[in-house]
């Protein structure tokens, strides 16, 4: 028979606050364990929470990025259960009022494009994490992390393949990186996905039984634990079995997902209005304060590329892939306003040293103002596109400036019509042959000749100048 | 409204109480009588009535973003019943939040 | 005259004339403490050591300085379950019995910035649950008055320590009237704050949306001057009212009722009320009416489903609230437990008392799946229905006038058998929790056997100052304040 997949997808993106939620401990990550806690993160008796403003105003932005409606008044809610992770034996989270609701992302899968609806988008806060060692008798708790502000983002049941879910989440994760509520590292856990799936057969309107997904650390095991997992229920479900209801761990070195937890031992949250805090009064001034401050997103940068540069697509999609690399490009075309050559050399020589050292754009060694003066020095002819290429690499790696290193190795393109000629006339005396066939109409045979040129000059002659010089000679 | 042993014990593995027969007994019949005089609150129309979370007025109390010095582990640790090489140790968890 | 007999304010004075010195002052509570606390039992913890340490600092820091601050060197006593640092803080619980707060809960910070001497950390009902300190883990403690009795709760161990001249000021917690009640049984006086005047910060919590901090104290002038020191806004607690802290000394000026309203609502006046304290209640109304106040009869026609609201509110957040004990961070573990779910189920077992699991399990239950509307959602609701009763009552009056208990102190072990019975009690304290209003237990006479007998003001939301004043005019008119409990 055939199915159509469902998938939904929950979202956790850790806040890139400088303080927890609730508390004033740090939010680094890697810390010695349990050194960045305090009696309210750890829950000791009496403590009380405080929210954090910042992660208010980040959870507004991010709604707003998303097109969600924000909601004006909301609050937060305890979710109770046990867990050694969770110190106070409930999260506070938000559970009837959510701070955004009703939003949209469009995606584009191959050719199509496709609105995902968000669902809802509300704040919360970590949890601390249990350490389970193999053959250890016990498990131990570091709470490090417990409190760090989370924003959870749901989407409908909207997409029907792994790759529908990478290009949302991609899309997502870019979104969440260029407002910079979010540093998008899903290996250390700043980013987390994990989709619910169901199959029914085509046609069917009632959705078929939802097994959730967890552990999944990166992009590719997105996809991977999304086809294992479509394939996993096809298989069931042919072979006339039910899919239970139940929560899956993805295993990365099996590359199979297994049983975690199933439903009959689902919890019963107990979510009731937090106490221990006030509502959240979000006025629609404070909210179109905040409208004000959101940066262009991707999706309109790359159209604006297109539109205001005249880049090609391409360009405009791989210039907007991270905000730090749109803005470096921006900064370059202020100071050199020729958009398409800036494109090739950040697209071309910075990206590729910048890839090979694992450094963003924002900590690029040769800034975009080195990077112009390099471009400039073309432009003027001083020296020559293929001398200022072969230079790059030692432009990023020394830091010196582009004038600097022309300077030093002598480089400085030669354009002096008494000099050139001196070398043109030799070259002219050494190739009798081919200057013949070149009067005798064999135009091609130029290329050639401006070869010879350049390279008894070293490279250093400006071709545009040999060219005009050695035209005027040989019709001479 | 009738609290049967049963209810009391999916309640008490709710709250992780471990609770005697005789706990079971006594707290079936105490819980039977609390809720049964509870019951008097459903003769009170609240229909459209807004729910009182907290009696206080005030909205958007928060803390600027501010990161402030963290206890030492040492003292974060010091009331910890067990504690493992910087860690809060528990016993094996074999039973999945 | 002996040092501990003082009041707070008659201390005070004479410490900043420098006619006592801070360990003079510790040395005779000491020697009172050591005489009288083995047969009343007021306190958990003794802080002997810190406090005479804390003395001779003083002392000493204060050679040639002037001394100023309203509870410099003042002698206080602690209910355990308000954080103090580095002193054990136990909730009279076996859950927290070894429990060292590692921060000091607000109130505590401020007592700390004017110099206060702690003497101890004071008995209560487990987590506060209770109405007579039966429920403490290391056992009752009892009323000066008759040392038979209960001293009511759950502050009974601050209230007899006051009562009993163990301390010369006490702070409580009152979630349902665990202030004004044990005050009422140990004929001194109990102020329970509006909710958001005091900060929470510390204070272990029981109810969150229901529990406030408050003084204990001899006489009403020394509870306006610890609720001087103790109210106000605190960043570290969202639900403390940013409110300016008025001068309370000053409201104690006018020694009358005069152009105040006092209503006495007809429900606090039903079945149930002892004849005895109805008396002495409707006599104090008479005494007011003489000191110049309107009375006028109103109605607060909600009173009945209180009692059924305030357990449903308060025992859902209980159950939350106390989800911490797990055995993992601080507090008791179980030895010997298989796995972590058997060590969370065998640790909260032999960690909480049985009125403690009682409304645990009560809470758990009002809020769990298929519930919470029934209950939880239902009693949030009528609690808005209680607020209004009170909001329009204080429409027509401006203080409301009530018994604070139906009966005088009773037996140690005559109420402990039926939980529901001993809820029942909590009818005349109960409401103002729900709807957040300051309330404040006078001494207002004593049943035939000697037992004191309790009035209760109530007041608007941060209107302390009108409690204050009524509450002293009354008990300047009266001589209740002489008499004192016969211990020694």
């Amino acid at each position: 028979m055939a199915y159509e997949v469902v998938i939904g997808l929950e979202v956790h993106a850790q806040l890139l606050t400088q303080s927890k939620m609730f508390c004033a401990c740090g939010t680094k990550f890697g810390l010695p364990a349990n050194s960045q806690t305090c009696p309210i993160c750890l829950g000791m008796p009496g403590t009380l929470p405080v929210i954090n403003k910042k992660a208010v105003e980040m959870a507004v932005r991010t709604g707003l990025a998303l097109q969600c409606r924000i909601g004006e008044k909301n609050r937060f809610a305890r979710k109770n259960y046990f867990y050694p992770d969770l110190p106070k034996g409930y999260q506070i989270s938000q559970y009837e009022a959510p701070i955004c609701e009703q939003g949209s992302v469009e995606v584009e899968v191959g050719q199509a494009k496709k609105p995902i609806r968000i669902r809802r988008a509300h704040l919360e806060e970590d949890a601390g994490k249990n350490i389970h060692e193999a053959g250890a008798h016990g498990s131990r708790v570091d709470l490090n992390r417990a409190g760090t502000p989370l924003l959870e983002i749901v989407t409908e049941p909207d997409m029907c393949s792994a790759d529908e879910v990478v290009a949302y989440l991609k899309q997502l994760r870019e979104t969440l990186m260029y407002l910079e509520v979010c540093d998008g590292n899903m290996e250390e856990g700043s980013l987390r996905c994990e989709p619910n799936l169901s199959l029914r057969p085509v046609g069917q309107k009632a959705f078929g039984t939802k097994v959730e997904l967890k552990n999944i650390n990166s992009f590719k095991f997105v996809k991977e634990a999304i086809e294992y997992e479509i394939k996993r229920q096809t298989k069931v479900l042919n072979e006339g079995g039910k899919i239970a209801q139940e929560t899956r761990l993805w295993d990365s070195d099996k590359g199979e997902t297994a049983t975690m937890r199933s439903k009959e031992e689902a919890h019963d949250y107990r979510y009731f209005p937090d106490p221990d805090l006030v509502p959240l009064s979000l006025s629609p001034e404070w909210i179109e304060e905040l409208r004000t401050t959101l940066p262009e997103l991707p999706g309109a940068r790359q159209r604006r590329f297109v539109g205001e540069y005249g880049l090609p697509k391409y360009d405009a999609e791989v210039l907007t892939g991270t905000k730090a690399m749109a803005d470096y490009f921006e900064a370059c075309v202020r100071l050199f306003p020729q958009p398409k050559t800036v494109s090739n050399w950040v697209m071309g020589e910075l990206l590729r040293e910048l890839n090979n050292a694992g450094v963003s754009a924002a900590a690029s060694p040769v800034s975009p103002e080195r990077l112009v003066s390099l471009l400039q020095l073309v432009e003027k002819a001083t020296i020559s596109l293929k001398v200022a290429r072969e230079i790059f690499p030692e432009l990023y790696a020394s830091g010196k400036a582009p004038e600097q290193i022309v300077q030093e190795k002598g480089l400085t393109q030669v354009s002096d019509e008494g000099a050139l000629a001196k070398i043109i006339d030799e070259v002219i005396a050494k190739n009798h042959a081919q200057v013949e066939q070149y009067r005798g109409g064999k135009e091609a045979v130029l290329g050639f000749l401006v070869g010879q040129v350049m390279k008894s000059s070293g490279g250093k002659a400006n071709p545009g100048k040999v060219n005009e010089l050695l035209k005027k000679k040989l019709a001479g | 409204m009738k609290i049967t042993k049963a209810d009391v014990e999916h309640v008490a593995k709710l709250a992780r109480l471990e609770i005697t027969e005789a706990e079971q007994d006594a707290f079936s019949k105490q819980l039977s009588a609390i809720l049964t005089y509870v019951e008097q609150l459903k003769t009170l129309d609240t229909a459209g009535v807004e729910p009182t979370a907290t009696v206080l007025e005030q909205t958007n109390v928060f803390r600027e973003d501010k990161a402030r010095p963290s206890l030492s582990v040492e003292k974060a640790l010091a009331n910890a019943p067990e504690r493992e090489d910087g860690h809060f140790a528990v016993p094996k968890i074999i039973e999945e939040r | 005259m002996s040092l501990y007999k003082l009041t707070l304010r008659e201390l005070q004075e004479k410490f900043t004339k420098g006619e006592v010195t801070a360990c003079e002052i510790v040395q005779a509570y000491q020697l009172r403490i050591n005489q009288v606390e083995p047969k009343v039992r007021a306190y958990i913890t003794l802080t002997k050591e810190s406090a005479m340490a804390q003395a001779e600092a003083l002392d000493e820091k204060l050679k040639g300085w002037r001394r100023t601050m309203p509870l410099m060197g003042m002698p206080v006593a602690v209910k355990d379950n308000i954080c103090t640092q580095n002193v054990l803080t136990t909730c009279a619980s076996r859950m927290l019995g070894n429990f060292v707060p590692p921060y000091d809960a607000s109130v505590i910070a401020r007592l700390r910035g004017q110099s206060y001497l702690l003497l101890g950390k004071t008995n209560l009902d487990e987590f506060a649950m209770g109405s007579s300190t039966e429920n403490s883990a290391f056992g009752p403690s009892r009323n000066p008055w008759n040392l038979s009795r209960v001293p009511g709760g759950s502050s009974g161990g601050s209230a007899a320590a006051v009562a009993a001249d163990l301390c010369a000021a006490a702070l409580g917690s009152d979630t349902g009237g665990s202030i004004r009640q044990p005050a009422a049984c140990c004929g001194v006086v109990g102020l329970k704050p509006t909710y958001g005047r005091v900060s929470r910060f510390g204070l272990v919590a029981f109810a969150s949306s229901l529990d406030q901090i408050g003084p204990i104290t001899k006489d009403v002038a020394d509870a306006a001057m610890v609720l001087g020191v103790i109210a106000g806004h605190d960043p570290l607690d969202s639900t403390s009212a940013n409110l300016p802290v008025p001068d309370y000394a000053k409201a104690l000026k006018k020694k009358d009722f005069k152009k105040l309203k006092v209503g006495v609502p007809r429900e606090y006046f039903a079945e149930g009320l002892d004849p005895e304290v109805e008396q002495a209640v409707q006599a104090a109304i008479e005494e007011i009416k003489q000191l110049g106040a309107e009375i006028k009869e109103i109605a607060l026609p909600r009173t009945d489903a209180a009692i059924a609201t305030y357990y449903l509110i308060a025992t859902a957040e209980a159950s939350s609230n106390l989800a911490r004990y797990d055995g993992v961070k601080y507090g008791l573990r179980s030895k010997e437990t298989a796995n972590l779910l058997d060590m969370y189920m065998k640790t909260r077992q032999e960690g909480f008392g049985p009125e403690v699991k009682r409304r645990i399990m009560l809470g758990t239950y009002a809020l769990s799946a298929g519930y919470y509307d029934a209950y939880y959602g239902k009693a949030q609701a009528v609690r808005t229905l209680i607020r209004q009763d009170f909001e329009a009552a204080f429409r027509e009056v401006d203080l409301i006038v009530t018994p604070v208990t139906p009966t005088p102190a009773f037996k140690l072990g005559e109420k402990s058998e039926d939980p529901l019975q001993m809820y029942l009690s909590d009818i005349y304290t109960i409401s103002v929790n729900l709807a957040g209003n300051p309330a404040i237990s006078v001494p207002c006479g004593f049943s035939k056997t000697g037992l004191p007998i309790g009035l209760q003001l109530i007041g608007r939301p941060f209107e302390e100052e009108t409690l204050l004043r009524g509450a002293h005019a009354y008990e300047q008119a009266t001589g209740w304040r002489a008499k004192r409990p016969n211990i020694r």
